[in-house]
């Protein structure tokens, strides 16, 4: 076994994904079924080979921090599900 | 010829001469959709008023004489560019009322153009898959053969192209979500290499891999789409400030004494029959046009599925935190407290190829794990990159099949999602390898399936392959089949 159930549990939380019984009982499988076959990267030697994040060559893109137009409160809080005024409304944080 | 089945040239030319409106061009395109879109479903959305209204200023801006190639052209967009004021889903529950307050990039660039947007097309949940089955708006069917799928994670842009339902579309492209998609619709797909169009306002899946490509009817079609979408912008700082050529006045069509590579790995027992006869009969007439054929070695390539499912998946499960029901999506009436809340949210909006990344990705990249998974599949991804730069050295382009078979049919690898990622294998490596890389129609198989081959250039060589593309297109017609729908 690559993963056991507790291990996809404690992902679930990680992910802030609720996974019911049964998907937990899937992905546990599906998981383990991936992680064996992506096993095979150990077969590789990669000692002193650089990582690649980004295939293109780039630096750090830079610009003036001048002031532009956004696209307002009423247009960031347009889509959320709650919201009052400028703000989004959660649930209470606090109890 | 119904004017729904014109290229963009050639509906161009008729726009140029007077012989037609671009709102009867729209018309009829909408009339189309109308006609097949209850058997295809290649659109999510259809927006037929803003269309018509495009249309009409496209005309006003002809009668001007202020005409570009794309003025007037009806088009339709992958729902995962984001569109001003109209409802942009990427496929997805937790989007499903998604209406974005900007355009992207590429969109703006369209319409600039005088492009008229029809509507938004189907793909994979978030673009993730391979058969477009994983859309919350229901699978889209291969007009070809509706039992079958029309390839993922673009496939309503195939779709729409082989049904007549738009002249061209966007797709995007991570690990062969244009090129694949065109192989099994029969049309032209091209993904650009990576940093050449903007992906400012493209929802994010794989940001170290996804990249803008459209999809057309022929060669020609795709020079014009990426010429008009290419080019820097500041809004994405990994878009590469290099000049955007005239790839349509670059298309000359000659291969005389270029090199094409045949890439030893991907000519591999397990090919299908009816894809091995199309590429060899396609490297025959290469041979015969003058093009020097090599065989060449791409040895990591049987690394590079393991690679991606490490990288992409990583890089959405950080992308995909931003869907956590508070800003702008679907959020559970069901949950108490704000914890809750955002688990609830993600579980009742995402499907569930879209939850096995996010596992995967989130697991790749935890305490423990990051070495042994993460940073291997970077350092692989050095050595597959390093594979194209050396086979370069030899060739100009390399032709490989797109993949291993042609469509299969709805609900197929559905039970095992392995299988389905290893329908990528050949597609997969130039996401990696940050290069581009062009599906063109080849065949067709014994039960009458498209059949695409690939041509892949050196980055920033999207000409070369154009070129080489519009060499082939030129002599024959597997561009110009149509589907009996």
């Amino acid at each position: 076994m690559k993963i056991t159930r507790a291990e996809v549990e404690h992902v679930a939380r990680l992910a802030r994904l609720e996974l019911s019984e049964s998907e937990l009982d899937t992905f546990t499988v599906q998981m383990d079924g991936i992680l064996a076959y992506v096993d095979k990267l150990n077969t590789l030697n990669t000692d002193g080979i650089v990582p690649t994040s980004h295939a293109v060559p780039m630096e750090n893109a830079f610009r003036e921090d001048t002031l532009k137009d956004s696209i307002g409160v009423e247009n960031a809080v347009a889509n959320a599900p709650k919201h009052a005024e400028s703000f989004f409304r959660v649930p209470k944080v606090i109890e | 010829m119904e004017i729904f089945e014109l290229t963009i040239h050639e509906l161009h030319e008729k726009l140029k001469a007077k012989e037609l409106s671009s709102v009867e061009a729209t018309k009829a395109l909408l009339t189309r959709i109308d006609a097949v879109e209850e058997r295809v479903n290649a659109y999510i959305t259809v927006t037929p008023e803003e269309a018509l209204k495009e249309a009409e200023a496209a005309d006003r801006r002809i009668a001007q004489g202020e005409i570009d190639l794309l003025t007037g052209i009806p088009v339709g967009l992958k729902d995962i560019f984001v569109t001003k004021g109209i409802r942009t889903t990427c496929g997805s529950k937790i989007l499903h009322n998604f209406v974005p307050p900007y355009d992207g990039t590429a969109v703006a660039r369209l319409k600039e153009r005088g492009a008229v947007i029809l509507g938004k097309l189907n793909q994979d949940e978030f673009a993730m898959g391979s058969s477009s089955e994983s859309s919350y708006f229901g699978t889209t069917r291969n007009p070809w053969n509706l039992e079958y799928i029309p390839g993922g994670s673009s496939g309503g842009s195939s779709a729409a192209i082989a049904a007549q339902e738009a002249m061209a579309t966007l797709g995007t492209d991570t690990g062969g979500s244009i090129r694949q998609p065109a192989s099994h619709c029969g049309c032209v797909g091209l993904k650009p290499t990576y940093g050449r169009v903007s992906r400012y306002g493209v929802i994010a899946y794989a940001s170290s891999l996804d990249q803008v490509g459209p999809l057309t009817r022929d060669v020609k079609d795709a020079a014009i789409m990426l010429g008009a979408v290419a080019g820097y912008d500041p809004m994405d700082s990994t878009s590469v400030n290099t000049p955007v050529p005239d790839y349509l006045a670059g298309l000359e069509g000659g291969v005389k004494g270029l090199k094409i590579g045949l890439p030893k790995e991907y000519f591999i027992e397990g090919l299908d029959p009816d894809v091995k006869k199309a590429l060899d009969r396609a490297i025959e007439l290469y041979r015969a046009l003058g093009a020097e054929i090599r065989e060449v070695s791409l040895p990591h390539t049987e690394y590079a599925v393991a690679t991606y499912y490490l990288i992409a998946t990583a890089e959405a499960s950080s992308n995909l935190a931003r869907y956590e029901g508070v800003r702008f999506g679907h959020r559970s009436e069901a949950a108490r407290g704000l914890t809750e809340m955002f688990a609830k949210s993600r579980a009742e909006g995402f499907g569930s190829e879209v939850k096995r990344r996010i596992m995967l990705g989130t697991y790749a990249l935890s305490s423990g794990y990051y070495d042994a998974y993460y940073l291997k599949a970077q350092k692989v991804r050095t050595l597959i990159m390093q594979d194209f730069l050396k086979a370069f050295e030899d060739v100009d382009v390399l032709l490989t099949p797109v993949a291993p078979t042609p469509a299969f049919k709805i609900g197929e690898k559905l039970a095992d999602p392995l299988q389905m990622y290893l329908s990528d294998i050949f597609t997969i490596p130039v996401n990696l390898a940050g290069t581009c890389g062009m599906s063109i129609p080849a065949g067709l198989s014994a039960a009458g399936l498209p059949i695409g081959l690939q041509l892949v250039g050196r980055p920033f060589g999207e000409q070369s392959i154009l070129n080489a593309a519009y060499a082939f297109e030129r002599e024959t017609d597997w561009h110009k089949k149509k589907p009996a729908l």
